[in-house]
């Protein structure tokens, strides 16, 4: 049992004086992510079927291949945004917080490093 | 961590069953949550069976009649009968609700009658709200000012400022909200949940209030603003018909306002 006073308590180590921007960009990029991801849809569609000639040749057109990774770039960090709340709110214990965000954020850093790699690859013709 | 089963000292069992009076025809069973700190029991639940033509229309009028006539351990909190204290709130049938308001009849089966959820338990239906009285006292629910007022008369507020604080004046802190929002059960040491930015608001909404920075900059944190995540339990379950959700909402655009 604690001896300190609940105010004491409450107010903590005080605000962060953060939190603002980590909203505003979760909400960005969740706007982004309406038109990107229909087109995304729409291309995988149009391209069901095609062997890699045919994907690479898509690929090698510059809006198909900014928008490619327009979609990644704006996917990860809005993945990595959301699952950074979730760690926030069911992870206690600042250590085991630390870490499970930093692996967390590697993850996502690493995973869109290579898919965006992979587009450039492929729109360069492999 | 998220806490998903309960404790092994806090797992509920069968309690009393203290039987309707003979020749009673009208009967309605109540299953209060009893604990007591007393003696090392795990809490439990009885039941009592009451006539319900020899009881009061709510919910807090069949408590005062169990502790009246059947069992004067049962213990909660109780003042003004009438929905203006805030004191009787707990959960019945599954909501968080005042006592003195809720009907009985529209109650099916069983009244289920358990204290706020996820507080710490005093004794049987009352919570300990030292923690969530010392949040509201961090947000100073206060008028702040640096211009001394008027030496003739009161500050003076337009109508339509005025109106500004209808649908947050009317809070009476009985904290059915914040006990209701399961981001204020995993993180309520830090998150201060719908009552407490209601109250925040209130203040931040008063056209007299000069301090509106400060106020900002003190609820602009990741735990004590942003673990809302527009759930709006509380908004479900606010016993006065408040929205403190979107009180919530309007901070957060104050937020973003002051950002450019």
């Amino acid at each position: 049992m604690s001896m300190t006073n609940p105010l004491a308590r409450v107010r903590g180590l005080g605000s962060a004086k953060d939190g603002t921007h980590h909203w505003i960009v979760q909400r960005m990029t969740a706007v982004a992510l309406i038109p990107l991801t229909l087109w995304f849809v729409v291309s995988l569609i149009s391209l069901i079927g095609s062997d890699l000639v045919a994907v690479q040749s898509w690929l090698s057109s510059p809006f198909n291949a900014v928008m490619m990774i327009l979609t990644l770039v704006a996917g990860f960090h809005h993945a990595q945004l959301g699952l950074q709340v979730v760690i926030e709110d069911y992870i206690h214990g600042h250590g085991k917080k630390i870490v499970a965000l930093w692996v967390m954020k590697g993850a996502a850093i690493f995973f869109g490093a290579a898919s965006v790699f992979s587009v450039i690859k492929l729109s360069f013709g492999g | 961590m998220a806490e998903f089963t309960l404790p092994k000292n806090s797992k509920v069992g069968e309690g009393k069953r203290h039987p309707a009076p003979s020749g009673a025809t009208n009967v309605k069973t109540f299953r209060v949550y009893r604990w007591s700190p007393d003696d090392d029991k795990n809490p439990e639940v009885d039941s009592f069976e009451i006539d319900m033509d020899d009881c009061g229309p709510m919910v807090l009028d069949a408590l005062i009649k169990i502790k009246n006539e059947v069992d004067s351990t049962v213990t909660f909190r109780r003042s003004c009968r009438e929905g203006i204290c805030g004191s009787c709130a707990m959960n019945i049938d599954g909501t968080n609700t005042l006592a003195c308001l809720k009907p009985i009849e529209e109650v099916k089966g069983d009244v289920k009658v358990y204290p706020l959820p996820h507080m710490p338990v005093i004794k049987d239906l009352v919570p300990d709200v030292s923690q969530i009285y010392a949040q509201l006292a961090s947000i100073e629910p206060w008028l702040k000012t640096v211009t001394p007022p008027p030496p003739d008369g009161e500050r003076l507020q337009s109508p339509e400022d005025r109106a500004k604080l209808d649908g947050l004046w009317e809070c009476i802190l009985c904290f059915c909200c914040s006990t209701s929002c399961p981001s204020y059960w995993w993180n309520g040491d830090r998150y201060l949940g719908p009552a407490i930015l209601l109250q925040a608001y209130r203040w931040l909404a008063d056209s007299r209030d000069e301090a509106k920075g400060e106020r900002l900059d003190a609820l602009e944190d990741p735990f004590r603003l942003y673990r809302c995540h527009t759930i709006m339990n509380c908004t479900k379950t606010c016993p006065k018909g408040l929205n403190p959700a979107k009180a919530i909402a309007e901070v957060k655009k104050m937020m973003v306002e002051r950002q450019g």
